[in-house]
């Protein structure tokens, strides 16, 4: 019955619907709103006409402010959120808007209806000063709504509630939001989701076995289920759940049926509807339907079953929700998968989806309609598990993934473990069926279908103004002038996406040093740690090359199956800024392949289980890739400084002879030659001729990742031991860091430290770097610095210039600022251990595309070069 | 960062009066970045050298110049204060204005005379090396010595410098010598260390006169006085040249810009040929084709993307569709894109049009432009040209085995385009055919190539 008694007290509407509030102009729409919504669900005409034109009462501008009624109704939906309309809505046409507007963002429709006396309505118009419209109005608005007050059903609500007085309104105590039946968000798990069974008894019965279920075959019931321990400690009962299509073409469809209907009345498991439970439905239910596609069999089985069982199949079947929202909503199991956007909603079009998915309208060569993959495009954030499909394999796609491995066609049952995210299959018995399309039809590619999506990304997942969460720190906005440049840099110089995961930070050098001569000092490095309270730090040389990522895979498959890169060899040698390190491909894969053999000799993908490796390292010589920089900029300055300044030595030196008073000029000039002298010294230092490979030296200092998982949890003595055993299998190209672990506060050590940074320096050293003991540390504020640089005094000189050291132009370079580029350092680092995250965690590649992107971008940041 | 000034005629400590600065002081003055000094090494009655010594202050030539955002680190480590540059013109006009301006209030018969005059400069860089050096100074009467240097004796592969020890030795009023250092000195580094207006044509007209006009190398003196800055330079001839000067420079201009503009014109020409009326230009750079495609109504929808936001400005600046009528500006569309990004707004186009983009993409990341063009984008019509490296042995002045454009990643024979274009199209479903562009070498094809594709 669509019209409600008279007398309500309470009403109950879903928690996520559109509100429309029915009523001619007095009926008290606006306070009857402000008494039961919030003001911000409330949208008015009224209000929205005020907004364009000053004045709330302007019939004039109806139509414009209906579009910014609809526009804002449309956002609050997009986001899942109740909104009430507040307008007269007494025309079948006006409400006709706002039900399609409902369906479009599958919310549930709700009519309230102010049905109040023609009296009523006038005396309120007549207290107020700005309703001066004509007295004809009223009447002709109650017309038109009790003409259509009877066909609100028919318009499509699913909820009509009409209160005829203001005692009726007065009545009224509350308006309760009941969730939706597909919302459970509080159910955590862990479940244990469960392909398309289609009345495969006996394996259902293995593959629950398997998972460590029991189950009493005969009476089909469940007697015990399994138990897990989850992160918090608490030990909680795992709970099946059925994707659906639990019955046809399968030889054991109600024993199936009374299973799972046992164990979801019992609360032990859940179900959502396949297509053709709800057609096994209709037939139930006296449709006329084909017998069809399995049906048949099923029908068959049902002969002999008695009334009151097929009664309860009607009941369980037209009971299923058709899709869970489960634990936070960070997992959806529906029957055909679900969209974003129709996840935790209700309506016939969400009901469809989640039953038949989406087809593309055409047919294919086997007279079945193409289904348009809805997973391709898939960015939701929670993971959606589904049947519906047969798949020779069950595997990810955007964080979606297909279970129906096809068991009724002869290939097995597959459940997937939750949060664990481990598959469990059980091989079919026997082929029971033949598939009007081949399994896999279409899959001609080596590559999974990720691995062929993530060909080429979606440039909106990167443009804009982007917001990243990170695990390690805070979120990270990237603002929208730096992916313009990413963007650039990224699309003319970076390498195949597929291989960039991960670009290192920049570092930061310690505070400056008010030491005479100095710029930088350890003393700064070591006090900085000290003070973040950090007690164990190592102390690394650094060593004077360029920055390199290094991914070496065991052998070409790996390259394949694991990165999706096909025919570009087994490993890339990439630049800070995803450029590759050499020019020559040739070049690449032979470092590659040397790299390689030194993992292999050396027991490396034993012991770590992998085979592959994401190795953080510098590469000399410097003169390898800086070959422009030194030519044009280094080696220029350093001729044009030592070959002028001997000529005015040398006038000076005339003029003083001649008694001329330029003994200032003289001592300053001479001592700017002594400058240019160190300065050219200092690059040498830095450059050696490369002819071939053996003229390179290639010193990582972090395991990054493996298979499965990144090394960010162990410490840096870790890691240098580790890659002092890789180093063993090639000495020639491979270098072990030196390093010294200094515990800070304890003035031997750092004495130490220090006096082995003079020791480094002075032999012409660039210097060390001081980091904390663990990878990721962190204080009360947050994230500590990785790693900060103390740079020697003559290295220093190729950055700040041959002069920089002269006292006059030091005291002035001892303002440099470090705050832009500390920040700078802690947000690359940060999202650099997130892409790597992800990367092992096998995420989406957009999801980790766009940490390195991130970064890529932040390095468009203006800061000062120098540091 | 050293200019000396060494005259013999005899008594040759007139060059003190000359300069206007005392033999036996040293003198200092202010520059915009530090200072000059002026001192003599040498001044007897037989030999006297006034020497200008640039004192550049390094720290406070970046702080200077902060304001930009070019924060590249070749700004901070850089050879300014060594050499001679505009740093030294200033330095000229500041230390010498006296003598420049030709006014000698104690020995003015000395201004006009014609002095027999020793230069040196240490060091001068010079853009173009020492052909060009000479090329300057000695249309003029200058006699000229000069020593180069390698980069790095150590590194001799790196091969010279571009720094020189010039020595000039010419007879010549010292007032003309020194306008012509000041006008050549920058001319020889091709950089100015501030902004150059419409004032610095002033200067070059001042201190050019009696010389510059009948210099051979005038237009590249002016051009380069003037930073390359083209309305600035084409000022400034129009004030220098002679009449019957003109029409030559313009004319070779002319037939550079030929063979671009018949690339654009072959694409649009193929494209109204097609009955296309929506284009999407792949690569648009400053929009020429564009401006091109706005010609002609039958295109009703107009769309570019380039990857660089700084070509897409300069093209926004010159089609101005913001100021466009409503109707035109309707037509036409610029965006920021990749062409290795799949990108939703690319699509629903009849044609695709990228002319000479490809090779300016790694090779492996080519798959990536195939799919975004031919597989999302997907226009009825696709046009692609490239260069034709087999016609690169008819440029002389480019070297065996190198690339016409240094941000080429490749180029392609026709036989390589053809078998790229032979799979693509077989790939995604289009038929193609091949044209060459530009005139055309019996053997070696056409200077350029182009596949047109259709489905």
């Amino acid at each position: 019955m669509s019209r409600r008694n008279r007398k309500l007290s309470h009403i109950s509407i879903p928690e996520l619907s559109l509100v429309m509030l029915i009523g001619p102009s007095g009926a008290g729409k606006s306070t009857f709103a402000r008494q039961f919504f919030k003001p911000t669900e409330i949208i008015s005409s009224d209000v929205c006409r005020g907004l364009i034109s000053d004045d709330e009462n302007n019939q004039a501008v109806s139509a414009d402010a209906f579009e910014v009624v609809r526009f804002i109704a449309a956002k609050r939906l997009k986001l899942g959120l109740l909104t009430v309309i507040d307008a007269t809505n007494v025309q079948p046409e006006s409400r006709k808007e706002w039900i399609k507007l409902a369906r479009e963002y599958h919310v549930l429709p709700v009519a309230i209806v102010l049905n109040m006396a023609e009296k009523v309505c006038q005396e309120r118009n007549t207290l107020r000063a700005d309703r001066n419209f004509g007295s004809h109005v009223i009447p002709q608005q109650i017309a038109q709504l009790r003409r259509g007050i009877r066909y609100l059903r028919e318009e499509g609500f699913r909820h009509v509630f009409e209160l005829h007085s203001p005692e009726d309104v007065a009545q009224l105590e509350t308006i309760t939001r009941t969730p939706l039946y597909n919302n459970k968000k509080d159910e955590h798990g862990p479940f244990d989701i469960i392909g398309d069974v289609h009345g495969c008894y006996d394996e259902l019965c293995t593959l629950l076995d398997t998972l460590g279920y029991q189950v009493d075959k005969e009476k089909a019931t469940l007697i015990s289920a399994p138990v897990t321990t989850n992160a918090e400690g608490y030990t909680r009962f795992r709970k099946p759940v059925f994707v659906g299509d639990l019955v046809d073409r399968g030889p054991k469809s109600p024993q199936v049926l009374r299973l799972v209907m046992n164990m979801v009345g019992n609360g032990l498991a859940l179900c959502v509807p396949g297509n053709h439970d709800a057609k096994l439905l209709r037939y139930l239910n006296g449709k006329n339907v084909q017998l069809r596609h399995g049906l048949e069999q099923t029908v068959a089985q049902l002969a002999g079953e008695t009334p009151e069982f097929l009664e309860s199949v009607k009941l369980f079947l037209d009971g299923l929700v058709s899709h869970y929202v489960l634990d936070d909503g960070k997992l959806v199991v529906a029957h055909a998968g679900l969209k974003e956007s129709m996840q935790g909603r209700g309506s016939g079009g969400v009901r469809e989806f989640c039953m038949y998915g989406e087809t593309t309208g055409e047919t294919d060569e086997f007279g079945l309609p193409v289904r348009y993959n809805w997973a391709l495009e898939y960015k939701g954030k929670a993971m959606v598990v589904y049947g519906h499909t047969p798949v020779p394999e069950a595997t990810w796609l955007n964080n979606t993934i297909d279970i129906d491995t096809g068991c009724v066609f002869g290939a097995s049952l597959t459940a997937l473990r939750y949060p664990e995210r481990a598959l469990v299959s059980v091989p079919a018995l026997e082929q029971y069926a033949v598939p009007a399309r081949p399994i896999g039809y279409n899959a001609a590619s080596v590559l999974s279908i990720q691995q062929q999506y993530d060909h080429v990304l979606d440039i909106e997942d990167f443009t804009g103004r982007q917001r990243l969460e990170t695990r390690y720190g805070h979120p990270i906005t990237i603002r929208e002038e730096n992916s313009i440049a990413a963007l650039e840099v990224m699309s003319r110089f970076a390498i195949n996406p597929k291989w960039l995961i991960y670009l290192p930070p920049t570092m930061s050098p310690a505070e400056t040093s008010q030491a005479a001569g100095m710029l930088e000092h350890p003393a700064e490095g070591l006090q900085y740690f000290r003070e973040t309270g950090i007690t164990k730090v190592i102390c690394e040389e650094k060593h004077m090359g360029s920055r390199a990522v290094v991914i070496v895979c065991k052998d070409e498959s790996v390259a394949v199956n694991r990165f999706g890169v096909e025919g570009e060899g087994n490993g890339v040698v990439y630049t800070r800024t995803g450029r590759p390190f050499f020019t020559e491909k040739e070049m690449e894969q032979v470092f590659i392949s040397r790299i390689n053999n030194a993992l292999i000799s050396t027991g490396f993908y034993d012991t770590f289980e992998t085979d592959w490796v994401c190795l953080d390292a510098e590469l000399m010589p410097w003169s390898a890739k800086a070959q422009a920089l030194l030519q044009n900029q280094y080696a220029a300055v350093g001729t044009a400084a030592s070959q002028a300044l001997p000529v005015v030595v040398d006038a000076l030196q005339q003029a003083v002879k001649h008694n001329v008073p330029a003994e200032a000029l003289l001592e300053k000039y001479t001592r700017r030659l002594e400058q240019a002298g160190n300065y050219v010294k200092a690059y040498r230092q830095y450059c050696w001729p490369v002819n071939s490979l053996d003229d390179y030296k290639l010193a990582p200092f972090h395991i990054m990742a493996t298979e499965g998982r990144t090394y960010f949890d162990k410490d840096h003595e870790w890691h240098m031991s580790a890659i002092k055993n890789i180093c063993a299998g090639d000495e020639q190209l491979l270098l072990a860091t030196p390093y010294l672990i200094v515990e800070t506060g304890n003035e031997a050590s750092e004495k130490e430290a220090i006096s082995w940074w003079e020791r480094l320096t002075a032999a012409g050293g660039e210097g060390m770097v001081i980091k904390p003991f663990h990878f990721v540390s962190k204080d009360e504020k947050g994230l500590v610095q990785p790693a900060v640089k103390i740079r020697g005094k003559e290295y220093l000189r190729i950055i700040y210039g041959p002069e920089y050291d002269a006292p006059e132009n030091l005291e002035r370079l001892r303002g440099r600022k470090l705050s832009g580029k500390r920040s700078l350092a802690l947000r690359e680092f940060s999202l650099g251990l997130e892409g790597l995250e992800r990367f092992v965690n096998k995420a989406p590649l957009q999801l980790v595309h766009q940490c390195v992107f991130g970064i890529l971008a932040l390095e468009s940041e203006p800061v000062d070069p120098r540091l | 960062m050293l200019l000396t000034i060494t005259t013999k005629r005899y008594p040759a400590t007139d060059l003190g009066y000359l300069l206007h600065k005392h033999p036996a002081k040293v003198q200092t003055v202010a520059l915009t970045a530090g200072s000059a000094h002026i001192f003599y090494p040498e001044a007897t009655d037989q030999s006297c050298t006034a020497a200008l010594l640039l004192d550049v202050d390094p720290v406070r030539l970046v702080r200077g110049n902060g304001k930009g955002h070019d924060f590249a680190l070749e700004q901070y480590v850089n050879d300014r204060p060594y050499v001679a540059s505009s740093f030294m013109s200033n330095a000229i006009s500041q230390a010498y204005s006296t003598a420049m301006n030709g006014r000698c209030k104690d020995k003015p018969h000395l201004v006009d005379e014609a002095i027999p005059f020793e230069i040196v400069l240490s060091v001068l860089p010079v853009k173009g090396g020492e052909p060009l050096l000479r090329q300057f100074f000695e249309p003029l009467g200058y006699e000229v010595a000069v020593q180069s240097y390698a980069l790095d004796e150590q590194y001799p592969e790196w091969g010279l410098s571009r720094y020189f020890h010039v020595t000039l030795r010419h007879t010549l009023p010292l007032k003309t010598i020194l306008r012509q250092l000041y006008i050549l000195i920058p001319v020889c580094d091709n950089d100015k260390h501030y902004f150059v207006g419409d004032h610095e044509i002033e200067k070059l007209m001042e201190k050019g006169a009696g010389w510059l006009d009948t210099h051979p190398a005038k237009e590249l003196i002016t051009r380069r006085y003037l930073r390359n800055i083209a309305p600035l330079a084409k000022q400034a001839l129009a004030l220098i040249m002679k009449e019957e000067d003109l029409p030559v420079a313009e004319k070779e201009s002319k037939e550079k810009v030929r063979l671009h503009d018949l690339r654009l014109l072959t694409v649009r020409d193929i494209l109204l040929e097609e009955k296309i009326s929506t284009v999407v230009d792949l690569g648009c750079g400053e929009g020429k084709l564009l401006r091109l495609l706005m010609e002609k109504a039958a295109f009703k929808k107009i769309l570019g993307m380039d990857v660089s936001y700084h070509a897409l400005e300069i093209a926004r600046d010159k089609l101005k569709p913001d100021r466009l009528p409503e109707m035109q500006r309707n037509r036409i569309q610029l965006i920021h894109g990749s062409l290795t990004y799949r990108d939703k707004r690319l699509a629903g186009f009849e044609a695709g049009v990228l002319v000479e983009v490809i090779e300016h993409l790694d090779e492996p990341r080519l798959a990536a432009l195939e799919k975004v063009v031919f597989e999302y984008a997907r226009p009825q019509t696709v046009i692609i040209t490239t260069v034709n490296a087999e016609y690169n042995v008819r440029y002389e002045k480019l070297t065996a085995g190198t690339f016409r454009h240094s941000d080429h990643r490749f180029e392609w024979t026709r036989a390589e385009f053809t078998a790229w274009g032979n799979r693509v199209a077989e790939q995604f479903g289009y038929i193609v055919t091949y044209q060459p562009l530009g005139e055309t070498d019996e053997l070696l094809g056409g200077p350029s190539q182009l596949a047109l594709f259709k489905r």
